[in-house]
């Protein structure tokens, strides 16, 4: 036991390492942010544009989803990481590691969105529509409204799952919460950093977890 | 755009790179066929335990569960590959990354065939039951079945992710696919082996993708 505490949470390294695993977290959450909010809103905005039905955008729409589907993001941040600077771009590893994971989370989001839409009868466009509403109104006010039900569970667990990946940082240098624990460990020796910061993801990620459980058995799937 | 392509499309780096990616491709496809068996394995486990009639396993299931699915991946991995060995126990790059990514895979399996087996209902037990199957028999040849059926979207794309997971790998230098298209890329200075790469997972990966989306569409109707 006590070698277990020596080895994981030995409490002098805890002394001297909690700053920077604190700047870490700070980064990881400032990072998570940026990728859920611009990842939803352009996942939302290219599902609304679905709804247009405009042959060869959906069909860029569609391929670029896949693409984005199916390619691991650690490949993707290789790519723009080293590929970039050579022709003459070099983007910081924090916005590198940002543009792919919201490239990424809005992918799967327009999907999510997508089959929610989909999912509202015709003939809630049709009586809406019939009411006097225009596209974008029925489209507001009335299918909006109903997909959020069927959507929020899968989104929310897509968009922990997608975040979870700012820990890929590590791998550009992006100085987020593995990142920093890494260097301490290599530093000291000792893996004390390293439960410090799977308990500061818990922290971070566990609250959102949760809330998606929750969701899901709140929104149960109603059975047909 | 000349410069683009040559940095991101060069065939000759792409031809001479080609035979080591091939075999990083052997690799990725070993990690899979150990990885996914396993995770599927552990994630019925971990469903049939959150099912059981002991409070006790279910509880701690479930948080063991939650924790893991809060847990990056990669921080798993690290741990295992790099904090194991302080206390001792060391492990070679492909065990680390099969105990590692067990961990995650059965918490997200898990949850899946759960959802699975929940949506069955309790009349299906009962029926076959009262046939005179046996309760293990009605797990395996009622019960299952249908619920891997309810929830094969999800199965897909869980299936999908995973697969896609175990480019992390490259970073214990495990030499898959992304490990071998990264060497590449630093010797030549030139980010076509890594494009290289992607475009392997994606012919692997496509047919599973819109098969994915299909299903979830036509669950979504």
């Amino acid at each position: 036991m006590e070698r277990f505490i020596d080895t994981f949470f030995k409490p002098s390294v805890i002394a001297s390492t909690w700053p920077k695993i604190l700047d870490g977290m700070l980064v990881t959450v400032e990072l998570a942010l940026a990728v859920v909010i611009s990842g939803l809103a352009v996942g939302l905005l290219l599902a609304l544009i679905r709804t247009a039905q405009i042959r060869l955008v959906n069909a860029v729409i569609i391929v670029l989803v896949d693409v984005l589907r199916a390619v691991p993001p650690l490949v993707m941040v290789l790519i723009v990481y080293f590929g970039l600077p050579n022709v003459g771009l070099t983007l910081p590893s924090f916005a590198v590691l940002w543009l792919v994971l919201a490239a990424v989370l809005a992918a799967f989001g327009e999907e999510i969105f997508w089959a929610g839409i989909l999912s509202v009868r015709r003939g809630q466009w049709d009586a809406a529509r019939s009411t006097g509403l225009t596209f974008i109104d029925t489209l507001a006010f009335v299918v909006l409204p109903q997909t959020i039900r069927m959507v929020l569970p899968p989104l929310v667990n897509r968009t922990i799952a997608i975040s979870k990946n700012t820990a890929l940082g590590t791998v550009i240098g992006v100085p987020e919460l593995l990142n920093q624990a890494t260097t301490a460990v290599s530093f000291i020796s000792n893996a004390t950093p390293l439960s410090l910061a799977a308990i500061g993801y818990l922290i971070i990620f566990l609250p959102v977890v949760l809330l998606g459980s929750w969701l899901e058995r709140r929104f149960a799937f109603r059975k047909a | 755009m000349d410069q683009l392509l040559d940095q991101f499309f060069n065939l000759g780096v792409m031809v001479k790179a080609f035979p080591l990616l091939v075999r990083g491709f052997g690799m990725t496809l070993l990690l899979c066929l150990t990885v996914i068996p396993l995770g599927f394995i552990g994630g019925l486990l971990v469903a049939l335990a959150r099912l059981s009639r002991f409070a006790m396993l279910r509880i701690s299931i479930r948080v063991l569960t939650d924790i893991f699915r809060a847990l990056p991946p990669l921080v798993l991995l690290i741990l295992v590959y790099s904090g194991l060995p302080f206390a001792g126990v060391r492990l070679n790059p492909f065990e680390a990354v099969c105990i590692a990514f067990f961990l995650n895979t059965s918490a997200y399996y898990g949850e899946v065939l759960r959802a699975g087996i929940e949506s069955i209902g309790f009349g299906q037990w009962e029926a076959a039951r009262s046939t005179g199957l046996s309760a293990s028999d009605t797990f395996v040849f009622v019960i299952l079945p249908q619920a891997l059926r309810n929830v094969l979207p999800d199965l897909v794309s869980n299936t999908v992710e995973v697969v896609k997971l175990t480019s992390i790998a490259s970073v214990v230098s495990m030499t898959e696919l992304l490990y071998s298209a990264d060497m590449a890329r630093s010797v030549t200075f030139n980010a076509s082996p890594v494009v290289l790469a992607g475009l392997f997972y994606l012919v692997l990966l496509w047919p599973a993708v819109r098969l994915a989306a299909r299903l979830e569409h036509r669950v979504g109707i």
